[in-house]
């Protein structure tokens, strides 16, 4: 079967204006890059990447946008949510020296796969995107695994001045980097992989899901490939094929909506 | 008989109102077909046929999640009929256009006004057919509302059928009490096909919150538990109408299509066993009818098209 299974939220934590994560009791396993449908009743469904591994204890951190996230936002303790998954296919991470480029809450799935990196010994990066110092979350932590944190922000508030793709780019310069994995912006993602001309480079996308199964289609991406199930998370290769990736995404109607 | 490489081959070619099929799997609506890009794919993955998702004048975006859950024997949808509107998705149609393997546009509209624009619009971009969406179990005002009515329904097939020259095809729910009365209907309003079953009617509930789970309640039901039913409607049917008949409902297998096929079908739809066998279950289905033709010493799948009738 696959449907919600009705679990509490254990913690609600938050982390910048407007960012919480929520954690609560899952046990199936999940590896970093998956996502759950979270389930709100009487409000809606949506995809979350998970941000916390804990055991049986699992997190996903969310900015508050709209419907669904507002009522994410207010959950206390207590309170039940839907939850089912995983989906999707998760990062591969493996090189010598990885470096990860989250814009705005992309960072959050990045987290799990930057730890996991730096257990497996490989040296971590992590540049951090934000417009600015208030939507700032997750350096602590990622500090705090054993990776190098770089700090760009839109207006200079904290860290460099500047886009998340061009700190990233004078990394690229600087050092020897293997492998780019990102999750943000998709105008920011195909910016570095237009950078990424002989590294090996994955991003993980964001489309509207209905089913997440791979059947009602409404995730797709280039020649049918399903977000839900092929993706989220898609290589170079991949992407330099898919005519869409940074120009347009569909609404929940399936109209195109223009980067 | 053909031989190649010493092997007997079978004819599993099928045909359906003067379309021919290369093979006698379509894929459903509504499942991988919003955009062309999706449908090219499983063109590639050897469908015979591909029928669009069911599209309207208007844009709707369907109703909020969850839409899709799985229980243990079929799959329950609400999706709400979501679509571009037909302006937005001939795009994706003409994108179809060269394609050797045929695209039937499904169509749905609240009335007869609202069907022929959609037909005509769908005919000018270029598909082989058209599919009227009269069972939509779950859209209020549309599909199933239009589609228990036997009047109505050979009001609308008559008149698309006098406006544009494809042919037409009316897909029928089982969520009637007499679906024979339905299928003469179509019959009578000059169908050229009729296509059974859409999803049944059904509900799923979560006993910790005692609420349904689907954000519409009620949705349909897919997959393998409905088969049987889609069978039975096949059959009772094909007993009725003389015109070719499409079969859809839990078909997963190649033994699940010829049990169709021998129910009085021409061909069968694939739709939620893209869930269960992966998208490439268009090749996998027809490989095993192959098989089982071969295995039983049938040669010709129009040869046993109806069989169980005799
Ligand atoms: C695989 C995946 C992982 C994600 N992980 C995270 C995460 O870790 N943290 C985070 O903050 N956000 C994440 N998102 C985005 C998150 O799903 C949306 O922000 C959320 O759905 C917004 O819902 P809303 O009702 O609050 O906003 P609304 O006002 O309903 O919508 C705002 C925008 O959110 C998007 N959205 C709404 N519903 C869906 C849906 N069912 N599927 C996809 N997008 C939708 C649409 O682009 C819409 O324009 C992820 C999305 C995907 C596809
Ligand atoms: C997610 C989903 C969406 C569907 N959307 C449509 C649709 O838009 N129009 C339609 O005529 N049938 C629609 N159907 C019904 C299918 O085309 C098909 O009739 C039904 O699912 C039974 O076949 P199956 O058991 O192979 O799935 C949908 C079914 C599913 C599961
Ligand atoms: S969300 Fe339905 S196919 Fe991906």
């Amino acid at each position: 079967m696959n449907i919600p299974k009705i679990t509490k939220i254990i913690e609600s934590k938050r982390e910048a204006t407007d960012i919480k994560t929520i954690t609560f009791h899952y046990p199936e396993e999940i590896e970093s890059g998956q996502f759950f449908m979270v389930w709100m009743p009487d409000v809606d469904e949506i995809p979350m990447s998970v941000s916390y591994i804990n055991g049986d204890i699992k997190g996903i951190t969310f900015r508050k946008i709209g419907d669904a996230t507002s009522a994410l936002y207010k959950l206390k303790p207590g309170n039940k949510i839907g939850i089912r998954g995983p989906y999707g296919n998760g990062f591969k991470i493996q090189g010598k020296h990885i470096l990860f480029v989250g814009g705005g809450t992309g960072v959050a799935m990045l987290a799990p796969a930057a730890e996991e990196a730096v257990k497996n010994s490989i040296s971590s990066t992590v540049v951090i995107g934000v417009k600015n110092k208030s939507e700032l979350f997750f350096e602590k932590r990622l500090k705090k695994c054993g990776a190098k944190v770089i700090i760009s922000t839109d207006d200079g508030s904290v860290g460099y001045k500047g886009f998340a793709s061009d700190a990233a780019k004078e990394i690229l310069k600087k050092e020897k980097i293997d492998a780019v994995l990102t999750c943000g912006p998709e105008m920011m993602m195909k910016t570095l992989l237009d950078c990424c001309k002989n590294i090996s480079f994955q991003a993980s996308l964001e489309r509207y899901m209905k089913c997440s199964i791979g059947i009602c289609g409404q995730c797709c991406i280039g020649k049918g490939l399903r977000v839900c199930i092929d993706g989220p998370v898609f290589d170079g290769k991949t992407l330099k094929n898919v005519k869409d990736f940074g120009v347009y995404r569909r609404d929940s109607a399936g109209r195109k909506i223009q980067f | 008989m053909y031989l190649t490489f010493g092997v007997t081959l079978v004819d599993i070619t099928t045909k359906i109102a003067g379309i021919r099929l290369k093979n006698p799997t379509m894929l459903a609506s509504g499942i991988m077909d919003e955009d062309a890009g999706s449908m090219q794919r499983i063109i590639e993955c050897d469908a015979g046929a591909i029928v669009t998702k069911s599209i309207g004048l208007n844009a709707r975006e369907g109703y909020p999640n969850p839409t899709v859950i799985e229980l243990n024997h079929g799959i329950l949808n609400a999706m709400g009929l979501p679509n571009p509107g037909i302006e937005q998705y001939c795009q994706e149609i003409r994108q179809l256009k060269n394609s050797k393997t045929p695209v039937i546009g499904s169509i749905y509209g609240a009335n007869t006004r609202e069907f022929i624009e959609l037909g005509k619009r769908m005919e000018d971009h270029g598909v082989s057919a058209l599919e009227l969406n009269l069972s939509c179990p779950h859209a209020k005002s549309y599909g199933l509302e239009v589609g228990c009515d036997p009047k109505l329904v050979q009001e609308i097939t008559s008149s698309v059928k006098e406006k544009v020259g494809i042919p037409i095809f009316v897909k029928l729910s089982p969520n009637v009490t007499n679906i024979i009365e339905i299928a003469i209907a179509a019959e009578e309003g000059n169908a050229d096909a009729i296509v059974a079953i859409n999803t049944v009617k059904g509900m799923k509930i979560d006993l910790e919150l005692g609420k349904p789970i689907l954000s519409n309640k009620i949705g349909g039901y897919s997959g393998k538990a409905i088969k049987p039913i889609g069978i039975r409607c096949v059959y009772e049917i094909a007993k009725n109408v003389d015109i070719p008949i499409v079969g859809v409902g839990g078909v997963t297998t190649g033994e699940d299509a010829l049990e169709y096929i021998m129910a009085g079908a021409s061909a069968v739809q694939i739709g939620s066993g893209v869930y269960y066998r992966g998208i490439d279950i268009f090749k996998k289905v027809c490989v095993e009818i192959e098989q089982l033709m071969k295995a039983y010493g049938y040669k010709k799948l129009t040869e046993i098209i109806g069989v169980a009738h005799t």
